[in-house]
Protein backbone atom coordinates (compact mmCIF):
# COMPACT_ATOMS: atom_id res chain seq x y z
CA UNK A 1 0.00 0.00 0.00
CA UNK A 2 1.14 3.54 -0.68
CA UNK A 3 1.77 5.70 2.38
CA UNK A 4 0.77 9.22 1.37
CA UNK A 5 2.55 12.34 2.57
CA UNK A 6 -0.61 13.22 4.46
CA UNK A 7 -0.46 9.89 6.34
CA UNK A 8 3.22 10.51 7.10
CA UNK A 9 2.34 13.89 8.65
CA UNK A 10 -0.38 12.28 10.75
CA UNK A 11 1.94 9.50 11.95
CA UNK A 12 4.71 12.02 12.68
CA UNK A 13 2.29 13.93 14.88
CA UNK A 14 1.29 10.74 16.73
CA UNK A 15 5.00 10.04 17.26
CA UNK A 16 5.67 13.65 18.35
CA UNK A 17 8.29 14.01 15.64
CA UNK A 18 8.88 17.22 13.73
CA UNK A 19 9.81 16.35 10.15
CA UNK A 20 11.03 18.58 7.33
CA UNK A 21 9.15 18.56 4.02
CA UNK A 22 12.04 16.59 2.52
CA UNK A 23 11.81 13.99 5.29
CA UNK A 24 8.05 13.69 4.72
CA UNK A 25 8.69 12.91 1.04
CA UNK A 26 11.52 10.47 1.80
CA UNK A 27 9.60 8.54 4.46
CA UNK A 28 6.51 8.40 2.28
CA UNK A 29 8.54 6.66 -0.41
CA UNK A 30 10.55 4.44 1.96
CA UNK A 31 7.63 3.33 4.13
CA UNK A 32 5.68 2.44 0.98
CA UNK A 33 8.60 0.25 -0.13
CA UNK A 34 9.03 -1.40 3.28
CA UNK A 35 5.30 -2.07 3.75
CA UNK A 36 5.16 -3.50 0.26
CA UNK A 37 7.98 -5.86 1.23
CA UNK A 38 6.44 -6.95 4.57
CA UNK A 39 3.07 -7.61 2.92
CA UNK A 40 4.53 -11.06 2.05
CA UNK A 41 3.39 -12.11 5.55
CA UNK A 42 -0.22 -12.14 4.37
CA UNK A 43 0.66 -15.32 2.47
CA UNK A 44 1.43 -17.18 5.73
CA UNK A 45 -1.60 -18.98 7.18
CA UNK A 46 -1.81 -17.90 10.83
CA UNK A 47 -5.38 -18.99 11.54
CA UNK A 48 -5.70 -19.69 15.26
CA UNK A 49 -2.04 -18.89 16.02
CA UNK A 50 -1.51 -17.10 19.33
CA UNK A 51 0.78 -14.05 18.78
CA UNK A 52 4.23 -14.49 20.35
CA UNK A 53 5.17 -11.24 22.06
CA UNK A 54 8.34 -12.33 23.79
CA UNK A 55 11.11 -14.78 23.05
CA UNK A 56 10.81 -17.29 25.87
CA UNK A 57 7.89 -18.73 27.78
CA UNK A 58 9.22 -17.71 31.17
CA UNK A 59 6.79 -16.42 33.73
CA UNK A 60 7.43 -12.87 34.89
CA UNK A 61 9.59 -12.92 38.00
CA UNK A 62 8.18 -10.72 40.70
CA UNK A 63 10.35 -9.51 43.55
CA UNK A 64 9.44 -9.27 47.19
CA UNK A 65 7.36 -6.24 47.99
CA UNK A 66 9.83 -4.51 50.25
CA UNK A 67 11.53 -1.14 50.33
CA UNK A 68 15.02 -1.13 48.85
CA UNK A 69 17.49 1.70 48.35
CA UNK A 70 17.05 3.62 45.12
CA UNK A 71 18.55 6.66 43.44
CA UNK A 72 18.16 10.06 45.07
CA UNK A 73 15.95 12.71 43.45
CA UNK A 74 19.11 14.74 42.81
CA UNK A 75 20.70 11.87 40.87
CA UNK A 76 17.53 11.33 38.88
CA UNK A 77 17.21 15.00 38.03
CA UNK A 78 20.91 15.41 37.23
CA UNK A 79 20.31 15.16 33.46
CA UNK A 80 17.18 17.28 33.30
CA UNK A 81 17.52 20.10 30.75
CA UNK A 82 15.62 22.37 33.17
CA UNK A 83 14.41 21.87 36.72
CA UNK A 84 12.84 23.71 39.59
CA UNK A 85 13.70 22.10 42.90
CA UNK A 86 12.80 18.45 42.58
CA UNK A 87 10.54 19.04 39.58
CA UNK A 88 11.12 18.90 35.82
CA UNK A 89 10.44 22.29 34.31
CA UNK A 90 8.66 22.60 30.93
CA UNK A 91 7.25 25.46 28.85
CA UNK A 92 3.55 26.35 29.22
CA UNK A 93 1.18 23.55 28.17
CA UNK A 94 -1.32 26.02 26.68
CA UNK B 1 54.50 -9.48 21.26
CA UNK B 2 52.21 -6.97 22.89
CA UNK B 3 50.29 -7.96 25.99
CA UNK B 4 47.11 -7.05 24.16
CA UNK B 5 47.75 -9.79 21.57
CA UNK B 6 47.53 -12.47 24.22
CA UNK B 7 43.82 -12.64 24.77
CA UNK B 8 41.63 -12.45 27.83
CA UNK B 9 42.50 -15.81 29.36
CA UNK B 10 46.26 -15.19 29.24
CA UNK B 11 46.10 -11.58 30.46
CA UNK B 12 43.90 -12.51 33.43
CA UNK B 13 46.23 -15.38 34.31
CA UNK B 14 49.30 -13.12 34.23
CA UNK B 15 47.64 -10.38 36.26
CA UNK B 16 46.33 -12.82 38.87
CA UNK B 17 49.77 -14.38 39.31
CA UNK B 18 51.36 -10.96 39.63
CA UNK B 19 53.52 -11.47 36.53
CA UNK B 20 52.09 -8.32 34.97
CA UNK B 21 50.30 -5.46 36.68
CA UNK B 22 46.79 -4.48 35.64
CA UNK B 23 48.05 -0.91 35.44
CA UNK B 24 50.67 -1.85 32.83
CA UNK B 25 48.03 -3.56 30.68
CA UNK B 26 45.52 -0.71 31.05
CA UNK B 27 48.16 1.92 30.24
CA UNK B 28 49.15 0.03 27.09
CA UNK B 29 45.53 -0.42 25.99
CA UNK B 30 44.75 3.26 26.52
CA UNK B 31 47.85 4.36 24.59
CA UNK B 32 47.04 2.02 21.71
CA UNK B 33 43.39 3.04 21.62
CA UNK B 34 44.37 6.73 21.50
CA UNK B 35 46.87 6.12 18.75
CA UNK B 36 44.63 4.02 16.50
CA UNK B 37 41.25 5.57 17.14
CA UNK B 38 41.85 8.34 14.58
CA UNK B 39 41.87 5.75 11.81
CA UNK B 40 39.03 3.60 13.09
CA UNK B 41 36.67 5.80 15.14
CA UNK B 42 35.97 2.72 17.26
CA UNK B 43 35.64 4.60 20.55
CA UNK B 44 33.30 7.50 21.30
CA UNK B 45 34.75 8.07 24.79
CA UNK B 46 37.95 6.86 26.47
CA UNK B 47 37.89 6.61 30.25
CA UNK B 48 41.54 6.99 31.29
CA UNK B 49 41.12 8.03 34.91
CA UNK B 50 38.53 5.45 35.72
CA UNK B 51 40.47 2.68 33.98
CA UNK B 52 43.64 3.42 35.92
CA UNK B 53 41.71 3.59 39.17
CA UNK B 54 40.14 0.19 38.47
CA UNK B 55 43.54 -1.24 37.53
CA UNK B 56 45.08 -0.01 40.79
CA UNK B 57 42.29 -1.70 42.68
CA UNK B 58 42.97 -5.01 40.92
CA UNK B 59 46.72 -4.69 41.60
CA UNK B 60 46.01 -3.97 45.26
CA UNK B 61 43.91 -7.13 45.49
CA UNK B 62 46.68 -9.17 43.87
CA UNK B 63 49.26 -7.83 46.32
CA UNK B 64 46.92 -8.60 49.23
CA UNK B 65 46.44 -12.15 47.91
CA UNK B 66 42.73 -11.56 47.37
CA UNK B 67 41.01 -12.99 44.28
CA UNK B 68 40.69 -10.14 41.76
CA UNK B 69 38.21 -12.12 39.60
CA UNK B 70 37.82 -14.06 36.41
CA UNK B 71 38.74 -11.09 34.18
CA UNK B 72 41.46 -9.62 36.39
CA UNK B 73 43.11 -6.68 34.66
CA UNK B 74 41.55 -7.37 31.27
CA UNK B 75 40.91 -4.12 29.36
CA UNK B 76 37.50 -4.12 27.73
CA UNK B 77 35.44 -1.86 25.50
CA UNK B 78 31.78 -1.30 26.32
CA UNK B 79 29.27 -0.58 23.57
CA UNK B 80 28.06 2.92 24.27
CA UNK B 81 24.51 1.73 24.82
CA UNK B 82 25.26 0.24 28.24
CA UNK B 83 25.02 2.78 31.04
CA UNK B 84 28.23 3.60 32.89
CA UNK B 85 27.84 5.62 36.07
CA UNK B 86 29.44 9.03 35.70
CA UNK B 87 30.61 8.32 32.14
CA UNK B 88 28.69 9.80 29.21
CA UNK B 89 26.50 7.23 27.45
CA UNK B 90 25.24 8.34 24.04
CA UNK B 91 23.68 5.29 22.37
CA UNK B 92 25.31 6.77 19.24
CA UNK B 93 22.67 9.49 19.20
CA UNK B 94 22.72 13.27 19.28
CA UNK B 95 19.68 13.10 21.54
CA UNK B 96 21.87 11.61 24.33
CA UNK B 97 25.03 13.55 23.40
CA UNK B 98 25.43 14.91 26.95
CA UNK B 99 23.77 12.17 28.96
CA UNK B 100 25.74 11.11 32.05
CA UNK B 101 23.97 8.18 33.75
CA UNK B 102 23.60 8.18 37.53
CA UNK B 103 23.95 4.39 37.65
CA UNK B 104 25.66 1.54 35.77
CA UNK B 105 24.14 -1.35 33.86
CA UNK B 106 24.31 -4.74 35.57
CA UNK B 107 26.67 -6.07 32.88
CA UNK B 108 29.17 -3.28 33.52
CA UNK B 109 28.94 -3.86 37.27
CA UNK B 110 29.51 -7.58 36.79
CA UNK B 111 32.53 -6.98 34.53
CA UNK B 112 34.06 -4.61 37.05
CA UNK B 113 33.34 -7.04 39.89
CA UNK B 114 35.19 -9.69 37.84
CA UNK B 115 38.23 -7.41 37.66
CA UNK B 116 37.84 -6.16 34.07
CA UNK B 117 39.11 -2.66 33.25
CA UNK B 118 36.72 -0.48 31.26
CA UNK B 119 38.89 1.62 28.97
CA UNK B 120 36.14 3.22 26.94
CA UNK B 121 32.75 3.33 25.27
CA UNK B 122 32.58 1.99 21.74
CA UNK B 123 30.85 3.46 18.72
CA UNK B 124 27.61 1.97 17.35
CA UNK B 125 24.71 2.57 15.03
CA UNK B 126 22.32 5.03 16.65
CA UNK B 127 20.24 3.12 19.25
CA UNK B 128 21.78 -0.08 17.80
CA UNK B 129 19.76 0.37 14.61
CA UNK B 130 21.90 -0.69 11.70
CA UNK B 131 24.16 -3.32 10.21
CA UNK B 132 27.10 -1.16 9.12
CA UNK B 133 27.81 1.36 11.89
CA UNK B 134 27.16 4.14 9.36
CA UNK B 135 24.13 5.35 11.35
CA UNK B 136 26.16 6.76 14.26
CA UNK B 137 25.83 10.45 15.13
CA UNK B 138 29.56 10.21 15.95
CA UNK B 139 30.60 9.11 12.47
CA UNK B 140 31.13 5.71 10.85
CA UNK B 141 33.60 3.10 12.14
CA UNK B 142 36.19 1.62 9.77
CA UNK B 143 36.94 -2.08 9.44
CA UNK B 144 40.58 -2.73 10.43
CA UNK B 145 40.85 -5.46 7.77
CA UNK B 146 40.09 -2.88 5.06
CA UNK B 147 39.40 0.67 6.15
CA UNK B 148 37.31 1.37 3.03
CA UNK B 149 34.80 -1.16 4.37
CA UNK B 150 32.25 -1.24 7.19
CA UNK B 151 32.97 -3.21 10.37
CA UNK B 152 29.35 -4.37 10.47
CA UNK B 153 26.83 -3.16 12.97
CA UNK B 154 25.42 -2.22 15.20
CA UNK B 155 28.28 -3.25 17.54
CA UNK B 156 30.82 -1.99 14.97
CA UNK B 157 33.03 -0.05 17.38
CA UNK B 158 33.35 -3.05 19.69
CA UNK B 159 34.23 -5.30 16.73
CA UNK B 160 36.81 -2.90 15.27
CA UNK B 161 38.41 -2.28 18.69
CA UNK B 162 38.93 -6.01 19.26
CA UNK B 163 40.01 -6.77 15.66
CA UNK B 164 42.61 -3.98 15.81
CA UNK B 165 43.78 -5.33 19.19
CA UNK B 166 43.03 -2.16 21.09
CA UNK B 167 41.28 -4.40 23.63
CA UNK B 168 41.17 -8.21 23.82
CA UNK B 169 37.40 -8.20 24.33
CA UNK B 170 34.38 -5.95 24.11
CA UNK B 171 30.71 -6.00 24.96
CA UNK B 172 28.14 -5.79 22.20
CA UNK B 173 24.38 -6.03 22.02
CA UNK B 174 22.43 -8.09 19.51
CA UNK B 175 18.81 -7.40 18.61
CA UNK B 176 18.81 -8.93 15.13
CA UNK B 177 22.46 -9.75 14.48
CA UNK B 178 24.33 -6.79 15.94
CA UNK B 179 26.97 -8.96 17.65
CA UNK B 180 27.21 -11.78 15.11
CA UNK B 181 27.43 -9.76 11.89
CA UNK B 182 30.22 -7.38 13.04
CA UNK B 183 32.03 -10.37 14.61
CA UNK B 184 31.89 -12.09 11.21
CA UNK B 185 33.00 -8.96 9.31
CA UNK B 186 35.94 -8.44 11.70
CA UNK B 187 37.06 -12.07 12.15
CA UNK B 188 35.97 -12.48 15.79
CA UNK B 189 33.92 -14.75 18.00
CA UNK B 190 30.66 -13.10 19.05
CA UNK B 191 27.94 -14.71 21.14
CA UNK B 192 24.30 -13.70 21.33
CA UNK B 193 23.12 -15.62 24.40
CA UNK B 194 19.62 -16.99 24.97
CA UNK B 195 17.12 -14.20 25.61
CA UNK B 196 17.11 -13.91 29.41
CA UNK B 197 20.63 -15.24 30.01
CA UNK B 198 22.19 -11.79 30.48
CA UNK B 199 20.63 -8.82 32.26
CA UNK B 200 19.38 -5.90 30.20
CA UNK B 201 19.18 -3.58 33.22
CA UNK B 202 20.83 -0.31 32.26
CA UNK B 203 20.99 -1.14 28.57
CA UNK B 204 19.33 1.58 26.50
CA UNK B 205 16.27 -0.24 25.17
CA UNK B 206 15.74 -0.68 21.43
CA UNK B 207 13.43 -3.70 21.01
CA UNK B 208 12.87 -5.21 24.44
CA UNK B 209 11.66 -8.66 23.34
CA UNK B 210 14.85 -9.13 21.29
CA UNK B 211 17.74 -7.19 22.88
CA UNK B 212 20.54 -9.29 24.39
CA UNK B 213 24.06 -8.44 25.58
CA UNK B 214 27.06 -10.60 24.70
CA UNK B 215 30.84 -10.87 24.34
CA UNK B 216 33.04 -10.17 21.29
CA UNK B 217 36.55 -11.61 21.45
CA UNK B 218 39.28 -13.23 19.37
CA UNK B 219 38.96 -16.79 20.63
CA UNK B 220 36.08 -19.03 21.60
CA UNK B 221 37.70 -19.61 24.99
CA UNK B 222 37.78 -15.86 25.68
CA UNK B 223 34.14 -15.48 24.64
CA UNK B 224 33.11 -18.30 26.99
CA UNK B 225 35.01 -16.64 29.83
CA UNK B 226 33.47 -13.24 29.24
CA UNK B 227 29.99 -14.75 28.92
CA UNK B 228 30.54 -16.50 32.26
CA UNK B 229 31.25 -13.17 33.92
CA UNK B 230 28.11 -11.41 32.67
CA UNK B 231 25.46 -14.17 32.79
CA UNK B 232 22.86 -14.83 35.44
CA UNK B 233 19.70 -13.79 37.16
CA UNK B 234 19.33 -10.11 37.99
CA UNK B 235 16.62 -8.93 40.37
CA UNK B 236 16.61 -5.68 38.38
CA UNK B 237 15.60 -7.38 35.10
CA UNK B 238 12.52 -9.55 35.49
CA UNK B 239 13.18 -11.20 32.12
CA UNK B 240 16.47 -12.76 33.28
CA UNK B 241 16.33 -16.51 33.75
CA UNK B 242 16.18 -18.37 37.02
CA UNK B 243 18.17 -21.20 35.38
CA UNK B 244 21.60 -21.78 36.88
CA UNK B 245 24.50 -20.61 34.72
CA UNK B 246 26.61 -23.58 33.60
CA UNK B 247 30.40 -23.56 33.69
CA UNK B 248 30.97 -22.63 30.05
CA UNK B 249 34.66 -23.57 30.20
CA UNK B 250 33.59 -27.23 30.44
CA UNK B 251 32.21 -26.89 26.90
CA UNK B 252 35.70 -26.12 25.53
CA UNK B 253 36.07 -29.58 24.00
CA UNK B 254 37.87 -30.07 20.69
CA UNK B 255 35.44 -32.55 19.16
CA UNK B 256 31.72 -32.97 18.63
CA UNK B 257 31.35 -36.72 19.03
CA UNK B 258 27.69 -37.68 19.12
CA UNK B 259 26.50 -34.25 17.91
CA UNK B 260 23.86 -33.94 15.23
CA UNK B 261 24.43 -30.81 13.16
CA UNK B 262 21.44 -29.52 11.20
CA UNK B 263 21.87 -27.71 7.88
CA UNK B 264 18.68 -25.86 6.96
CA UNK B 265 18.49 -25.67 3.17
CA UNK B 266 17.04 -22.14 3.31
CA UNK B 267 20.36 -20.86 4.72
CA UNK B 268 22.32 -22.37 1.84
CA UNK B 269 20.23 -21.05 -1.06
CA UNK B 270 21.50 -19.05 -4.03
CA UNK B 271 22.81 -15.58 -3.34
CA UNK B 272 25.64 -16.55 -1.02
CA UNK B 273 29.00 -15.44 -2.36
CA UNK B 274 31.09 -18.48 -3.43
CA UNK B 275 34.02 -17.70 -1.12
CA UNK B 276 31.67 -17.48 1.88
CA UNK B 277 29.99 -20.71 0.87
CA UNK B 278 33.34 -22.50 0.53
CA UNK B 279 34.57 -21.36 3.96
CA UNK B 280 31.28 -22.33 5.64
CA UNK B 281 31.34 -25.73 3.90
CA UNK B 282 34.88 -26.19 5.14
CA UNK B 283 33.81 -25.51 8.75
CA UNK B 284 30.98 -28.03 8.37
CA UNK B 285 33.49 -30.58 7.06
CA UNK B 286 35.57 -30.01 10.22
CA UNK B 287 32.53 -30.74 12.40
CA UNK B 288 31.90 -33.90 10.41
CA UNK B 289 35.50 -35.06 10.69
CA UNK B 290 35.38 -34.44 14.46
CA UNK B 291 32.44 -36.75 15.01
CA UNK B 292 29.27 -34.90 14.02
CA UNK B 293 26.47 -36.40 12.02
CA UNK B 294 25.14 -33.96 9.42
CA UNK B 295 21.35 -33.75 9.16
CA UNK B 296 19.65 -31.88 6.29
CA UNK B 297 16.74 -29.75 7.52
CA UNK B 298 14.16 -27.29 6.36
CA UNK B 299 13.09 -24.10 8.16
CA UNK B 300 10.55 -22.90 5.61
CA UNK B 301 9.72 -19.56 7.27
CA UNK B 302 13.32 -18.31 7.18
CA UNK B 303 12.78 -15.86 4.35
CA UNK B 304 9.90 -14.22 6.28
CA UNK B 305 12.23 -13.41 9.20
CA UNK B 306 13.08 -10.01 7.74
CA UNK B 307 9.44 -8.99 7.37
CA UNK B 308 8.59 -10.19 10.89
CA UNK B 309 11.59 -8.43 12.40
CA UNK B 310 11.14 -5.15 10.54
CA UNK B 311 7.64 -4.90 11.96
CA UNK B 312 8.21 -6.10 15.53
CA UNK B 313 11.51 -4.26 16.16
CA UNK B 314 10.26 -0.86 14.91
CA UNK B 315 7.00 -1.26 16.87
CA UNK B 316 8.92 -1.89 20.07
CA UNK B 317 11.40 0.86 19.21
CA UNK B 318 8.67 3.44 18.62
CA UNK B 319 7.39 2.68 22.11
CA UNK B 320 10.82 2.57 23.80
CA UNK B 321 12.00 5.77 22.15
CA UNK B 322 8.93 7.65 23.34
CA UNK B 323 10.87 8.39 26.55
CA UNK B 324 13.10 10.90 24.76
CA UNK B 325 10.90 13.91 25.23
CA UNK B 326 13.33 16.72 26.03
CA UNK B 327 12.05 16.86 29.60
CA UNK B 328 13.73 14.25 31.81
CA UNK B 329 17.10 13.96 30.06
CA UNK B 330 18.59 14.27 26.60
CA UNK B 331 18.45 16.99 23.98
CA UNK B 332 15.95 19.82 24.45
CA UNK B 333 15.14 22.15 21.59
CA UNK B 334 15.62 25.84 22.29
CA UNK B 335 12.77 28.34 21.92
CA UNK B 336 9.82 25.97 21.91
CA UNK B 337 6.57 27.87 22.20
CA UNK B 338 4.70 25.23 24.21
CA UNK B 339 5.01 21.66 25.50
CA UNK B 340 3.84 19.97 22.31
CA UNK B 341 6.30 22.02 20.31
CA UNK B 342 9.05 21.04 22.77
CA UNK B 343 8.37 17.33 22.28
CA UNK B 344 8.20 17.46 18.48
CA UNK B 345 11.21 19.73 17.99
CA UNK B 346 13.46 18.02 20.56
CA UNK B 347 12.79 14.66 18.94
CA UNK B 348 12.99 15.98 15.38
CA UNK B 349 16.36 17.60 16.10
CA UNK B 350 17.77 14.83 18.29
CA UNK B 351 17.06 11.63 16.36
CA UNK B 352 18.94 10.66 13.21
CA UNK B 353 17.42 9.25 10.01
CA UNK B 354 17.28 5.56 10.98
CA UNK B 355 15.59 5.91 14.40
CA UNK B 356 13.13 8.35 12.79
CA UNK B 357 12.36 5.86 10.04
CA UNK B 358 11.77 3.09 12.58
CA UNK B 359 9.69 5.28 14.88
CA UNK B 360 7.53 6.18 11.87
CA UNK B 361 7.22 2.57 10.71
CA UNK B 362 6.45 1.31 14.22
CA UNK B 363 3.95 4.06 14.97
CA UNK B 364 2.23 3.31 11.68
CA UNK B 365 2.11 -0.46 12.26
CA UNK B 366 0.69 0.04 15.77
CA UNK B 367 -1.85 2.67 14.77
CA UNK B 368 -5.56 2.07 14.82
CA UNK B 369 -6.71 0.11 11.77
CA UNK B 370 -3.27 -1.38 10.99
CA UNK B 371 -2.37 -3.13 14.26
CA UNK B 372 -3.91 -6.49 13.33
CA UNK B 373 -2.61 -6.55 9.78
CA UNK B 374 0.97 -5.68 10.73
CA UNK B 375 1.98 -6.03 14.39
CA UNK B 376 -0.31 -8.90 15.34
CA UNK B 377 0.34 -10.76 12.08
CA UNK B 378 4.11 -10.44 12.61
CA UNK B 379 3.80 -11.80 16.16
CA UNK B 380 1.82 -14.79 14.87
CA UNK B 381 4.42 -15.61 12.23
CA UNK B 382 7.07 -15.14 14.93
CA UNK B 383 5.49 -17.98 16.92
CA UNK B 384 5.47 -20.26 13.86
CA UNK B 385 9.07 -19.40 13.17
CA UNK B 386 10.09 -20.17 16.76
CA UNK B 387 8.10 -23.42 16.76
CA UNK B 388 10.04 -24.51 13.65
CA UNK B 389 13.29 -24.07 15.59
CA UNK B 390 11.92 -25.92 18.64
CA UNK B 391 10.91 -28.79 16.35
CA UNK B 392 14.29 -28.82 14.60
CA UNK B 393 16.14 -29.01 17.91
CA UNK B 394 14.30 -32.22 18.73
CA UNK B 395 16.30 -33.73 15.85
CA UNK B 396 19.64 -31.92 16.12
CA UNK B 397 21.97 -30.43 18.74
CA UNK B 398 23.11 -27.42 16.76
CA UNK B 399 22.23 -25.72 13.50
CA UNK B 400 25.03 -24.43 11.27
CA UNK B 401 24.70 -21.59 8.76
CA UNK B 402 26.48 -18.59 7.29
CA UNK B 403 26.25 -15.28 9.21
CA UNK B 404 25.87 -13.13 6.11
CA UNK B 405 25.76 -13.68 2.36
CA UNK B 406 29.07 -11.87 1.84
CA UNK B 407 32.03 -10.35 3.69
CA UNK B 408 32.18 -6.72 4.86
CA UNK B 409 30.83 -4.35 2.23
CA UNK B 410 32.13 -0.92 1.22
CA UNK B 411 31.29 2.18 3.26
CA UNK B 412 28.39 3.92 1.53
CA UNK B 413 27.46 0.90 -0.59
CA UNK B 414 24.04 0.35 1.02
CA UNK B 415 23.68 3.56 2.99
CA UNK B 416 20.94 5.10 0.84
CA UNK B 417 18.73 2.05 0.54
CA UNK B 418 17.23 0.96 3.88
CA UNK B 419 15.63 -2.18 2.46
CA UNK B 420 18.92 -3.40 0.95
CA UNK B 421 20.52 -2.86 4.36
CA UNK B 422 17.72 -4.77 6.11
CA UNK B 423 18.08 -7.74 3.71
CA UNK B 424 21.65 -8.10 4.93
CA UNK B 425 20.24 -9.52 8.20
CA UNK B 426 18.48 -12.50 6.63
CA UNK B 427 20.50 -15.21 8.45
CA UNK B 428 20.83 -13.50 11.84
CA UNK B 429 17.22 -12.42 12.42
CA UNK B 430 15.47 -15.80 12.86
CA UNK B 431 17.49 -16.89 15.95
CA UNK B 432 16.84 -13.48 17.52
CA UNK B 433 13.10 -13.78 16.92
CA UNK B 434 13.15 -17.29 18.42
CA UNK B 435 15.23 -16.12 21.41
CA UNK B 436 17.74 -18.96 20.97
CA UNK B 437 21.51 -18.63 21.49
CA UNK B 438 23.62 -18.10 18.38
CA UNK B 439 27.23 -17.20 17.72
CA UNK B 440 29.63 -16.30 14.96
CA UNK B 441 33.11 -17.79 14.78
CA UNK B 442 35.72 -16.99 12.15
CA UNK B 443 36.04 -19.76 9.55
CA UNK B 444 38.40 -18.25 7.02
CA UNK B 445 39.17 -15.32 4.75
CA UNK B 446 38.40 -14.27 1.20
CA UNK B 447 41.26 -14.06 -1.30
CA UNK B 448 41.33 -10.33 -0.73
CA UNK B 449 41.81 -10.90 3.01
CA UNK B 450 38.34 -10.26 4.45
CA UNK B 451 37.16 -12.45 7.34
CA UNK B 452 34.24 -14.86 6.97
CA UNK B 453 31.92 -15.90 9.81
CA UNK B 454 30.32 -19.24 10.61
CA UNK B 455 27.06 -19.21 12.55
CA UNK B 456 25.97 -21.83 15.10
CA UNK B 457 22.61 -21.94 16.88
CA UNK B 458 21.20 -24.16 19.64
CA UNK B 459 17.98 -24.50 21.57
CA UNK B 460 17.13 -22.15 24.46
CA UNK B 461 19.69 -22.26 27.33
CA UNK B 462 22.06 -24.51 25.36
CA UNK B 463 24.99 -22.10 24.87
CA UNK B 464 27.36 -24.92 25.83
CA UNK B 465 26.60 -26.78 22.59
CA UNK B 466 27.42 -23.86 20.32
CA UNK B 467 30.54 -23.11 22.34
CA UNK B 468 31.70 -26.71 21.96
CA UNK B 469 30.99 -26.76 18.22
CA UNK B 470 32.68 -23.38 17.71
CA UNK B 471 35.71 -24.45 19.74
CA UNK B 472 35.94 -27.64 17.63
CA UNK B 473 35.90 -25.59 14.42
CA UNK B 474 38.44 -23.07 15.73
CA UNK B 475 40.85 -25.68 17.08
CA UNK B 476 40.73 -28.03 14.09
CA UNK B 477 40.45 -25.60 11.19
CA UNK B 478 44.15 -24.82 11.40
CA UNK B 479 43.93 -21.22 10.24
CA UNK B 480 47.28 -19.45 10.36
CA UNK B 481 47.24 -16.54 12.82
CA UNK B 482 46.65 -13.25 11.03
CA UNK B 483 46.20 -9.66 11.97
CA UNK B 484 44.89 -6.68 10.02
CA UNK B 485 47.66 -4.84 8.16
CA UNK B 486 48.73 -1.71 10.02
CA UNK B 487 47.17 -2.82 13.29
Amino acid sequence: MAVSEETIRKIAHLARLELTEKEVQTYSKQLTGILDYVSQLSKVDTTGVEPLVTATDMAVNFREDKVEPSLSPDDLLSNAPDRSGNLFKVPPVL
Amino acid sequence: MSLLDQGIFEIAKKVRSGEVSAKTVATEALARAKNKNKELNAFITLTDDQALEQAEKVDRMVSQKRDPGLLAGVPVGIKDILLTKGVRTTAGSKILENFVPPYSSTVVEKLEAAGAITIGKTNLDEFAMGASNENSAFGPVKNPWDTSRVPGGSSGGSAAAVAARLVPGAIGTDTGGSIREPAAFCGLTGIKPTYGRVSRYGVVAFASSLDQVGPMTHSVQDAALMLQAISGKDPKDSTTAVQAVPDFSKALVKNVKGFKVGLPKEYFADGIEPEVRAAVDNAIAVLKSQGAEIVPLSLPLTSHGIAVYYLIAPCEASSNLARYDGVKYGHRSKDSKDLMDLYCRSRGEGFGAEPKRRIMLGTFALSSGYYDAYYKKACQVRRLLRDDFVKAFKQVDVIAAPVATGPAFKLGEKADDPLAMYLNDIFTLPPSLAGIPALSVNCGFTKSGLPIGFQLMAKHWDEEKIIQAAFTVEQNLGLAPRRPHGF
